[in-house]
């Protein structure tokens, strides 16, 4: 076993995991995209009376979805939707009468953002936190930030956010209560990310730090953990050098699958503090059965969650020499 | 010894704070440890040694506490040092070997990182420095090739090596006391007898004392001077090897020697005598000798109303027993083999045949890889096993042993070859697809006394249910049938009602025996099925196995790695090495010259509790070639120290008819095996 | 225990006396009683559950009973002992009421969810495979979809009812448990005891149901009940979008959405159904953590 054979072994793994990874990838997102597709098979004629409006005549709507090519087979349609897409033409949303590429990119962005911001905040807490509470099973900090941690995690973001803004907005009139990224009123677009972004980091910071709390308990009663102690080393030193790497290992993939919520799974604290985001178009493209919209828009989210499932199962190839080779 | 011990425990007391109270686990223990000095403690599990070894280094976790006396190293008591003084004794004056050195050593880190660290933390030296005293230490140990080893990650490394850096990293600070907590339990024997050579060596080199824990008294003895046998938390014998192994003056003592099957011991001659009961609880101590209520030599009132102390045997200084019948106990002797056993009988019926027998496992083919080499766990296996006869096979961990078991059990199917059993054609039939009849003829008994019963049934439903699937035993009649059952493997039959976690590991296995037994097999595989039991359990179920076989006339294949068991319990011995069988016999030859040069090899790496009984001594070196890249010639070639030249390598061994039924497979001839075997031993042979 | 290194020292398990079946069960809740957590989350999971049964005797009015009265003043009062929403509907009756759909949508799909997973993950996890690997493909998939825009997608199309919420909620979630039950049945089916069951000739389905499935209790009992404080939080959240639970029945999340908007005025209103949805959610959650911590020590 020299060691180029094994840089060598390593280069293939990764080759074979990115292989893997993109053609499934390739496989989700295709099986989404039909799925959504055909979901709206079920009510063809609604998108043209949505179009219309309630007052349309029968006919007006046949014709219509006849122009739309809504009474071809399903199959076809998909095709040639697919191979629209490909040629980079995402179609026109009927809810927001302009083309999706002129909408989705910037609400996209915004979330984006508000996601990196919260990210940045959640990361760092939960960690701290997960890791002193995990170092000492059931001491008194333990319990306390235990406790804290499942108590935030389980308020449902909407409720999170009346709570927060009844002290922060009514009571004591310190912050904005929406966040429309639009100056005024007197609140800066800075004032305005306060507590969408606090909602979103103690919402998800609670399960995030129940899951690195876990996994250091079970990484500090491991035998090299004793080993370490005996050595002669001080605990401080023994959680940081032996104990941190091997408790991130489990949790890391969990943490990046965070960004996956923190794109999609917003839309609520979007809707409490009216932000214009990527969920809250999603939201409203449903409602309002905006197809195209919908189509991308779905894509997209997907896209972004085999992304992150990619980056967590790379960064746990790199957390473990195990599994590298 | 020095007049000033290194460690000494005077009247320490330790309990664990649990939430049903406190629970005393050593009353009060002392004992010294000069330097230079290696003090071996032996005792079964549950008996306090590992907390004593905590104790030592005060590392006892949040619920235990040294409650009393004083443990002093090198003078000073431990429980009263600060934090830092702590740090400072541990790693560099007292160094621990654990149990499992691949979960002792820290995964993410490379092998390097984690030597180096110890000399950087206490001496203060820098990377280069720590470097070349790890290079150093790793010669020390015989790793070769140590530039790359210390990049490398423990996963990287075999069990022995793992065990080899781990005791590294205890000497590399020069440690005044090097603890080791069953440091080779969980290694294969011929590892583990590379592992305790160079424990001695190393402390003889260094003047390291030495505390070595070990359930194991065969170990203790190749590395110790002093022993102390511990039971429920007392030192109830100490002395010198010599002493307590020629003439052990507590009865427990006498009672794990008298359950020890050891190489010369066999089941027609010397039967093994199990201790009577178990451990008791530590909740509850009773008022006299711990032991009391297991000893055979018992005296109501005198032995059971107050302590007893440690008392010296007179006439013999050092030695010193916690008996008070020590003096009036009668003479031991220790059973000695008697020089022909006697040989296996070969009058029985064919029940079991095994011809030409291959298993590959093929990596499963996923959609992104390909052209992975198979795993040859069974190479050509012939093997014939008689009614009522007891075939034992044996062999290493990964020498294909279990994958047997599972083929003539059903659970896997072979590659190639034939299984017959009674006179049918099995080797592809998976037991889901094997006819009731053929299900009830074969039945297995498996090793791991906490996975073998199902945690959510009770031991009389798994009996039960065995019986309704195989005798198709209508529901109640079932009922009966498993209580009798129950009393056949020596059971109370109220135990029935039990669910796993409220049985003992000698129970679980008896449960276990007696759902095999269910169906009034022809043939019983156990697999390991004492492997993981304490001395004195294993006694008892070695004794329940043997006799069942005799009084059924069943066939037993009993799969081991322990040499010492097998002696005792088999008539026809199979020896496995990478999935061939290298040498075949009744157990009269194959414990005898002429040896296979592994058989050899074995035999002389298996630990006796006898200071009398060292022979040749074969360290095998180099690791056990993988079983996806055979080499061309003889499987054993690499390792093999009688290796003759390059006809091992490259050409296949011819197999040798030595006697009637005894086969070896070797290149070399039998007369010349003998004249080798029978020479005087050219001790410690040469350690590359 | 804090470290393993010494239950190779602590004593052997005493013999216990044989329990009988009722009295193994008290012995299962007394240890509920032994971790704080498990015993206040249990407290509050209890307290909801018999709000939701007595609701029609104990809710002092009709869930959607307005009163005009109230409309003017809205707060609470004695006759109305949480105050009304906007439309003069009693807050106390309709958070009552709210509690019995909550409780019964949440649980079933939990239910449903742990019914269609265990199948899943038991026949991934046993057979290995083709099957593991369309069934584990197919979880993915699923779980690779954001829930929160799978919602909206598919409840905008089929529009909300109770039932197509706990279709979608089993839907969603079961993955979630074929995961789990997975990873457990490929451990355990190595154990001995199915070597030995399959040695006496037991179906594969009597191997999965009766010696691995029990053995897969401990962590499913605990996910289901965190999984059915995260439906509470979910259905909640389509309330609040408005897509849940259609109107007027009572719905915590849809009683947040019509009034968060008077909160300047009247943060009572969106208050009270807020602390009722927490409350409910953190006694599940600490209910899951007493349970593990419990499946933990013994």
């Amino acid at each position: 076993m020299t060691l180029p054979a094994d840089s060598g072994r390593v280069a293939l793994t990764v080759a074979r995991f990115a292989l893997k990874h993109v053609a499934f990838l390739l496989l989700t997102l295709l099986v989404v995209s039909f799925l959504v597709f055909t979901l709206n098979e079920f009510s063809p004629g609604d998108v043209a009376r949505k179009v219309l409006g309630a007052y349309a005549t029968q006919e007006q709507v046949d014709i219509l979805t006849r122009d739309l090519g809504l009474d071809r087979p399903v199959l076809v349609r998909y095709v040639e939707f697919l191979g629209k897409l490909t040629r980079g033409d995402l179609g026109t949303s009927t809810r927001f009468k302009v083309p999706v590429k002129d909408i989705i990119w910037g609400r996209l962005g915004n979330t984006a953002f508000l996601a990196a911001l919260a990210f940045a905040c959640i990361v760092p807490l939960s960690m701290l936190l997960g890791i002193v509470a995990g170092m000492r099973e059931s001491s008194a900090l333990d319990r306390a930030i235990l406790l804290f941690s499942t108590v935030v995690a389980s308020v449902p973001e909407f409720a999170l956010g009346v709570f927060l803004a009844s002290v922060f907005v009514v009571a004591l009139g310190w912050l904005p209560g929406t966040a429309t990224m639009v100056a005024g009123g007197g609140w800066s677009v800075g004032s305005q990310l306060i507590l969408p972004v606090a909602v979103i980091v103690l919402f998800d910071a609670g399960y995030v730090v129940s899951m690195i709390r876990a996994s250091m308990i079970e990484v500090m009663q491991r035998p090299y953990i004793r080993t370490a102690i005996l050595k002669g080393m001080a605990f401080r030193r023994v959680v940081v050098r032996h104990a941190l790497r091997n408790a991130m290992i489990n949790p890391i993939t969990v943490i990046l699958l965070q960004i996956n919520y923190l794109i999609s799974g917003v839309v609520v604290v979007e809707t409490v503090f009216a932000y214009p985001g990527f969920g809250r178009m999603m939201l409203e493209a449903a409602l309002f059965k905006d197809i195209a919209l919908v189509e991308v828009g779905a894509l997209v989210a997907v896209g972004v969650a085999v992304l992150t499932q990619i980056a967590g199962d790379l960064a746990y190839m790199l957390l473990d020499p195990r599994i590298r080779t | 010894m020095t007049d000033e011990p290194i460690l000494e425990l005077d009247h320490a007391r330790i309990s664990y704070f649990t939430r049903a109270g406190e629970v005393n686990v050593i009353p009060g223990l002392s004992f010294a440890l000069g330097a230079g000095e290696a003090m071996g403690l032996v005792g079964e599990s549950g008996c306090g040694k590992s907390t004593v070894a905590l104790a030592i280094v005060r590392y006892l976790g949040r619920a235990g506490r040294i409650t009393g006396g004083r443990i002093l190293f090198e003078g000073r008591d431990v429980a009263g040092l600060s934090p830092s003084e702590l740090r400072e004794m541990r790693g560099r004056r007292v160094a621990m070997v654990y149990q499992d050195p691949m979960a002792s050593l820290n995964p993410v880190m490379t092998v390097g990182r984690q030597l180096m660290e110890v000399p950087m933390l206490h001496e203060g030296l820098g990377e280069r420095a720590a470097r070349a005293r790890a290079l150093d230490m790793l010669a020390e140990v015989k790793l070769l090739d140590g530039e790359s080893m210390l990049a490398r990650y423990p996963h990287q490394l075999s069990g022995g090596q793992q065990q080899r850096i781990v005791i590294a990293m205890a000497l590399i600070a020069e440690p005044a006391l090097l603890i080791m907590d069953e440091p080779t339990t969980g290694l294969d024997v011929t590892v583990e007898a590379a592992v305790l050579d160079l424990v001695r060596e190393l402390r003889r080199r260094h003047g390291t004392s030495v505390l070595f824990i070990s359930h194991n008294l065969g170990t203790v003895v190749r590395v110790c001077d002093r022993i102390g046998v511990m039971y429920a938390g007392e030192l109830v014998e100490a002395g010198s090897i010599r002493q307590v192994f020629a003439n052990p003056r507590h009865p427990y003592t006498r009672g794990l020697l008298d359950c020890l099957p050891t190489l010369g011991r066999d089941k027609r001659q010397t039967p093994l005598v199990p201790i009577p009961g178990q451990v008791a609880s530590a909740l509850v101590r009773p008022a006299g000798c711990g032991f009391a209520a297991r000893c055979v030599h018992v005296e109501p009132g005198r032995c059971t109303s107050e302590a007893i102390p440690a008392l010296p045997v007179t006439g013999d200084p050092g030695h010193a027993a916690q008996c008070v019948r020590a003096a009036e106990l009668p003479p031991w002797e220790r059973r000695r083999a008697v020089a022909d056993a006697a040989r296996g009988r070969r009058s029985g019926p064919i029940v079991l045949r095994v011809e030409g027998l291959e298993k590959l496992y093929r990596p499963r083919p996923g959609l992104f890889r390909s052209g992975r080499a198979p795993v040859r766990a069974l190479n050509g296996i012939d093997l014939v096993v008689r009614k009522g006869e007891t075939l034992a096979i044996v062999g290493e961990s990964g020498c294909g042993k279990s994958t047997l078991a599972k083929v003539l059990a059903g659970l896997e199917t072979a590659s190639a070859g034939r299984v017959e059993i009674g006179g049918r054609e099995v080797a592809s039939m998976r037991v889901e697809s094997r006819p009731l009849e053929l299900r009830r003829t074969i039945q297995m008994v498996f090793q791991n006394p906490d996975s073998t019963l199902n945690p959510s049934h009770s031991a009389g439903y798994a009996i039960g249910r065995a019986l309704r699937r195989l005798r198709r035993t209508p529901k109640g009649e079932a009922a009966r049938e498993a209580s009798r059952l129950l009393g056949v493997v020596k059971l109370p039959t109220d135990l029935g009602d039990r669910k796993p976690d409220r049985l003992s590991g000698g129970q679980k296995q008896r449960v276990a025996i007696a759902r095999a037994l269910a169906g009034n097999p022809d043939v019983i595989v156990a697999d390991e099925p004492v492997s993981a039991l304490d001395v004195s359990v294993q006694a008892s179920i070695i004794n329940l196995l043997n006799e069942i076989q005799a009084s059924r006339e069943a066939t037993l294949v009993f799969i081991s790695h322990d040499l010492s068991v097998v002696r005792y319990l088999a008539d026809h011995v199979a020896v496995m090495y990478l999935g061939a069988v290298v040498e075949v016999g009744s157990v009269a030859d194959v414990f005898a010259p002429p040896f296979h040069p592994y058989t050899e090899a074995l035999l002389s790496a298996v630990p006796v509790p006898d200071p009398d009984a060292q022979g040749i001594r074969i360290i095998l070196e180099g690791p056990l070639p993988s079983a996806t890249d055979m080499p061309s010639g003889c499987p054993f070639s690499g390792r093999c120290p009688r290796r003759i030249g390059a006809i091992c390598d490259d050409t296949p061994p011819p197999t040798r008819e030595i006697s009637s039924g005894h086969r070896i497979v070797c290149h070399i001839p039998a007369e010349e095996l003998t004249r080798l075997q029978s020479a005087a031993p050219s001790s410690p042979s040469p350690t590359r | 225990m804090t470290i393993p290194a010494t239950a190779e020292s602590l004593p052997a398990v005493p013999e216990r006396v044989p329990l009988g079946f009722a009295r193994a069960w008290a012995r299962r809740l007394g240890l509920v009683a032994e971790s704080k957590p498990a015993l206040i989350g249990a407290g509050i999971v209890l307290a909801w559950v018999l709000a939701a049964v007595l609701a029609p005797l104990i809710a002092p009015y009709p869930p959607n009973a307005t009163s005009m009265a109230a409309v003017a003043h809205p707060t609470p009062s004695a006759a109305h002992w949480l105050g009304t929403d906007h439309l003069g509907r009693d807050l106390l009756s309709r958070i009552l009421w709210g509690a019995r759909t909550v409780l019964t949508v949440a649980p079933l799909a939990v239910l449903g969810a742990a019914f269609l997973g265990s199948l899943l993950g038991l026949a991934a996890g046993y057979y290995r495979g083709w099957i593991d690997l369309v069934i584990a493909r197919a979880c993915d998939i699923v779980l690779s979809f954001p829930v929160i825009i799978l919602y909206m997608i598919i409840l905008a199309h089929f529009g909300s009812s109770a039932f197509n919420i706990i279709a979608v909620l089993t839907l969603t979630k079961a993955p979630i448990i074929a995961r789990i039950v997975r990873g457990l049945t490929i451990e355990l089916r190595e154990r001995e005891y199915v070597a030995a069951a399959k040695m006496r000739g037991e179906s594969p389905l009597y191997i999965m149901l009766a010696e691995i499935l029990p053995n897969a209790r401990g962590p499913l009992i605990v996910d289901m009940c965190l999984r059915t404080g995260y439906n509470v939080v979910i259905i909640g959240a389509l309330g609040f979008l408005g897509i849940g639970l259609p109107p007027p029945d009572p719905d915590w999340g849809g009683m947040v959405k019509d009034t968060y908007g008077m909160m300047s005025v009247w943060p009572h209103m969106a208050l009270f159904p807020c602390a009722a949805i927490s409350s409910l959610v953190i006694g599940f959650n600490l209910l899951a953590v007493g349970l593990r911590e419990i499946g933990l020590r013994d």
